[in-house]
């Protein structure tokens, strides 16, 4: 019964509610008899009180109720006035209701009080006619009811008052086990309460018989009541469909401040999380750690209730869509994935228009017709796919069409002759740079302006609007087979994990979602490793050239830190990457963002500010205004790439992320989904058994496969070198770590095995950032050293045959 | 006294200023704050008060008055603007005073400078006169601030 508890428990808390609310009202209506809303406002609260209680099962609170309802349904259709009486007969009433709550909380059933003198009175108002004042004495029922549930008389329930319920279930009257009934009572719920509406209606009828307008009115409103109360069923049904807690509705600027004041518990923990370790007193540390986590908790939680599914806006689109491509004389089919996928309200809302765009974009410029697509050899429905992910924190959105796709040559045509870009950029851009102009203002490849899109303004917006709530946008299209369009945005905007750097005796903050890497540089590196462009300083990262940006310099601040080590911090501004040239990095800090006043908010480069552990304030960095300040993101001869070079190359193959590592002068190449980790040894930590060099690993023995002199590429380097670069590879729980040279970079690339492998341990040549590069063979390298590797791996599944 | 104002006094560079004290959110003294690099001069920096990050204007650079003197702590008057609370760094905090409009006039042509822009008006007090800044106007920059 343990449901029926949680029900009984909510009706009791709404019904106490209400009930306090009415009191107020009575007498407020007594003192304002033409206040006809305050009327209707109890009536709606003695309706709802008959309506739920009818459902549970309470009959005689139900009765009560109802006869109330009755008079207070003429007060407010006029044919009565209030008057003292009325009013003590339904504060009585009122009373009455409040003592039968009492007795369902304490000792769960509805008490053996007789309350037929008050239905009576009640009736008798009702009817018009006059009742004496002393019977309606709320304190005289009172005592009665004390006397008589003293005296634990068994009631029966007033004759003259319809009783519905009680007649189907007449042990509620004499049954003191409450439970019991209600079990009998709610296998039929709705046809209980159904039949009670219709004996009120027959009741109106009696009563009205004569005045036919009186009694359509009548019929309507017990219309409308019939739905308020079956409306009213619904909700505890649901809760007792198993689900303890039932929704509430609640207002977002409510969600809002509670978003901030846990953004405010948020730095206090960090504040208190720094004082932490300098104090010696246990007892504050534990307090301390158990504040940390019940915090991150609730700042779980409260984001939680922010969420809301994507699919809330995707909603629309099966109707934009048909409507789109009838219009177009187009067939689209519209499929979506992750309808689920949940993100934050504000997120949902400031999406919303974006996407639609995109969405509309597709249909109309991207899906070719059907004559086309029959030309084409493609089925004659295109099909457009909206998918949305988790991934690494963000949602990821794609809005895939498998139509036309976008011309690259077209676009140059377009971006020349509109001056977007010159001819000498044309010459070193790539198609994938060509089909991102699409993105740059005042751009439309449209030949024919439709009043659906195609009018230079748009895409550029989408992105302004997408990159405003901190997420990219990024679009790859294969001319003749369709366009992929890639929205990844944060999950939140309120707290982000973001990394302190210092500069100039300032703290900055770096949010997490632009950072790639961090690289010190110390000593003679520091000095010789930073190579100058003219006078743009670069960085060779993995053999890259790495654009660098000093923050002091765009800060226009003075350089405190005089030592010589250079710090520099890796980041990604759109696909473009540069390093950020701090002077000491800190720490990553869960950092609460606030905007700026409005004398400061045009400073590109800050997307707001947030305050530290300390309780300073720090300002966060915007890191696409920092890279067009510094100009990293307009030429388009710095950037680095992070995808091939080749152009038209990318349509085929896989897509791959590579491990690429140096081997005696050579590149070669691992799946990075082969590597388990990335290790550094030091020498002094190898061990032997027998002849294999060995480490002590994660609480295991791990044997060290030197690649290169297996290979016989060695130039004996790794051999020698006092910290071993080691690929840790792990199947079945065993791990082996395979010595190399050099860990070189992690690139992402299409491959196509150019040609396959001719020697040990390779699988094949491919070619990556230009350049040949073996693959390695990762398995066969493993099992020339040893043989059992993998057949222990078979023997282990099979159970030790 | 239906035409009487209270006004929230300050000194700045020894002349007597005020703000509607229904405008003025608080006082309080002085706090550290963080430089905003890029911003115009006119911005001292960021303040965090109680959790709420407020930006910090020199009102004797707003008013182009000679700097502080080195050693001088500048006194915060927070006010209330529809962008959100904004301090007012001043020299020293006087007393809240309850002026008539008997006594207020406004603003003589002759004052030069950005004062003519950002003083609303002037109350003769005895042997001093008080001047009511207009706040929306000295918050507002006019141009945004270009980095």
């Amino acid at each position: 019964m343990d449901e029926m508890d949680a029900i009984i428990g909510e009706f009791l808390v709404e019904s106490y509610e209400n009930l306090d609310q009415l009191d107020l009202d009575l007498v407020k209506l007594e003192q304002n008899p033409k206040e006809t809303s305050i009327l209707a406002s109890i009536f709606r609260t003695i309706h709802t009180i008959k309506g739920t209680c009818g459902f549970l099962g309470f009959s005689k609170l139900e009765s009560i109720a109802h006869v109330g309802e009755n008079l207070l349904s003429k007060l407010r259709d006029g044919e009565l006035t209030l008057n003292p009486t009325s009013t003590s007969a339904l504060l009585a009433m009122v009373d009455a209701i409040r003592q039968i709550l009492d007795c369902l909380e304490n000792e769960r059933n509805e008490g053996n009080v007789d309350y037929s003198k008050l239905v009576e009175t009640l009736t008798r108002l009702q009817n018009g006619e006059s009742v004496e004042v002393s019977e309606i004495d709320p304190a005289a029922a009172k005592t009665a009811s004390t006397e008589t549930v003293a005296e634990e008389t068994p009631e029966p329930v007033a004759e003259e008052t319809p009783e519905p319920v009680a007649e189907e279930t007449p042990a509620v009257a004499e049954e003191p086990e409450v439970a019991e009934v209600v079990a009998e009572a709610t296998p039929e719920p709705v046809s209980e309460d159904d039949d009670s509406t219709v004996e009120v209606e027959q009741r109106g009828k009696d009563r009205r018989e004569g005045d036919p307008v009186k009694e359509a009115e009548h019929l309507a409103q017990h219309g409308e009541r019939r739905e308020e109360s079956q409306r009213r069923q619904s909700e505890p049904q649901k809760s007792g469909g198993g689900v303890a807690d039932t929704s509430i509705r609640v207002d977002v600027s409510l969600l809002d401040t509670l978003m901030n004041l846990v953004g405010e518990l948020v730095l206090a923990r960090n504040q208190i999380l720094q004082y932490a370790p300098e104090s010696r007193d246990s007892n504050f540390q534990t307090t301390t750690q158990h504040l940390n986590l019940v915090t991150s908790e609730l700042q779980e939680s409260v984001m939680k209730t922010r969420m809301q599914p994507i699919g809330n806006i995707w909603s629309k689109y099966p109707r934009i869509v048909r409507d789109l491509s009838i219009s177009c004389g187009k067939k689209v089919r519209l499929e979506m994935q992750g309808k689920e996928t949940e993100l934050d309200k504000t997120l949902i809302e400031a999406i919303k228009d974006p996407l639609t765009h995109i969405v509309r974009n597709s249909v109309d410029h991207g899906i070719e017709s059907a004559e086309v697509r029959a030309e084409r050899g493609k089925p004659e429905e295109g099909v457009l796919l909206l998918r949305a992910f988790h991934e690494g924190g963000q949602v990821n959105i794609e809005i895939i069409d498998d139509g036309g796709g976008i011309n690259p040559d077209k676009i140059k045509e377009k971006a020349l002759s509109k001056g977007l870009i010159t001819k000498e950029q044309a010459a070193r851009m790539s198609n994938r740079e060509f089909v991102n102009l699409i993105f740059a203002p005042g751009f439309s490849t449209a030949e024919k302006i439709t009043n659906v899109s195609g009018r230079g303004v748009g895409m550029d917006v989408v992105r302004t609007n997408i990159e405003k709530i901190g997420g990219t946008v990024d679009i790859q299209s294969v001319y003749g087979k369709g366009t992929t369009l890639k929205v990844k945005i944060p999950l939140t905007l309120a707290i982000i994990p973001a990394l302190t750097v210092a500069t100039g005796g300032g703290r900055y903050a770096i949010p997490q979602v632009n950072l790639l890497e961090l690289v010190r540089l110390d000593g003679a590196q520091a000095a010789t490793k930073i190579e100058k462009i003219q006078d743009t300083p670069v960085y060779r990262l993995r053999g890259r050239l790495l654009p660098l940006v000093y923050l002091h310099k765009e800060l226009g601040v003075e350089k405190v830190d005089k030592t010589d080590v250079i710090n520099i911090v890796v980041l990604q501004a759109d696909d473009r990457h540069f390093g950020l040239v701090v002077e000491a990095i800190n720490d990553t800090e869960e950092i609460v963002v606030k905007p700026l006043g409005q004398q400061v908010k045009n400073i590109s480069a800050y997307s707001g500010a947030t305050i530290m552990g300390d309780g300073n304030v720090a300002l966060i960095l915007d890191v696409m205004g920092l890279a067009h300040k510094a100009r990293v993101i307009s030429q388009t001869q710095a950037k680095m790439r992070s995808e091939t070079h080749g152009d038209g190359a990318s349509k085929e193959g896989d897509r791959q992320t590579l491990l690429i590592i140096g081997l005696g002068g050579q590149r070669m190449a691992i799946p990075l989904s082969k590597v388990a980790r990335l290790e550094e040894f030091n020498r002094k930590n190898i061990e032997h058994s027998g002849d294999q060099e060995v480490v002590q690993y994660r609480g295991e023995i791990m044997p060290l496969i030197y690649v290169g002199s297996l290979l016989g590429t060695s130039s004996g380097e790794a051999e020698s070198r006092e910290e071993l670069h080691a690929v840790v590879y792990t199947r079945n729980n065993k791990s082996v770590a395979l010595v190399v040279d050099q860990i070189c970079d992690i690139v992402e690339e299409n491959i196509k095995v150019k040609k396959s492998g001719s020697r040990h341990g390779v699988m094949g040549t491919i070619v990556v950032q230009n350049q040949v590069t073996d693959m390695l063979d990762i398995e066969k390298v493993i099992l020339s050293v040893d043989p059992t590797f993998f057949n222990e791996e078979v023997a282990g599944l099979l159970e030790g045959n | 006294m239906a035409d009487a104002t209270q006004f929230c006094t300050f000194y700045l560079n020894k002349h007597f200023f005020g703000i509607e004290v229904e405008k003025v959110q608080e006082v309080f003294r002085y706090q550290e704050m963080t430089p905003i690099p890029l911003a115009p001069p006119t911005i001292k920096g960021l303040i965090n008060l109680r959790g709420q990050i407020i930006t910090a204007i020199d009102l004797r650079k707003r008013l182009q008055m000679p700097d502080r003197p080195d050693g001088e702590l500048p006194m915060n008057v927070v006010i209330r603007t529809p962008g959100g609370a904004v301090s007012l760094l001043v020299d020293e905090i006087g007393d809240v005073l309850e002026m008539s409009l008997d006594d207020y006039e406004p603003p003589p042509d002759t004052i030069e400078g950005i004062a003519r822009d950002l003083v609303r008006g002037v109350y003769k007090l005895e042997g001093t006169l008080l001047l009511i800044l207009d706040t929306t106007k000295t918050i507002d920059f006019g141009e945004p601030v270009n980095a």
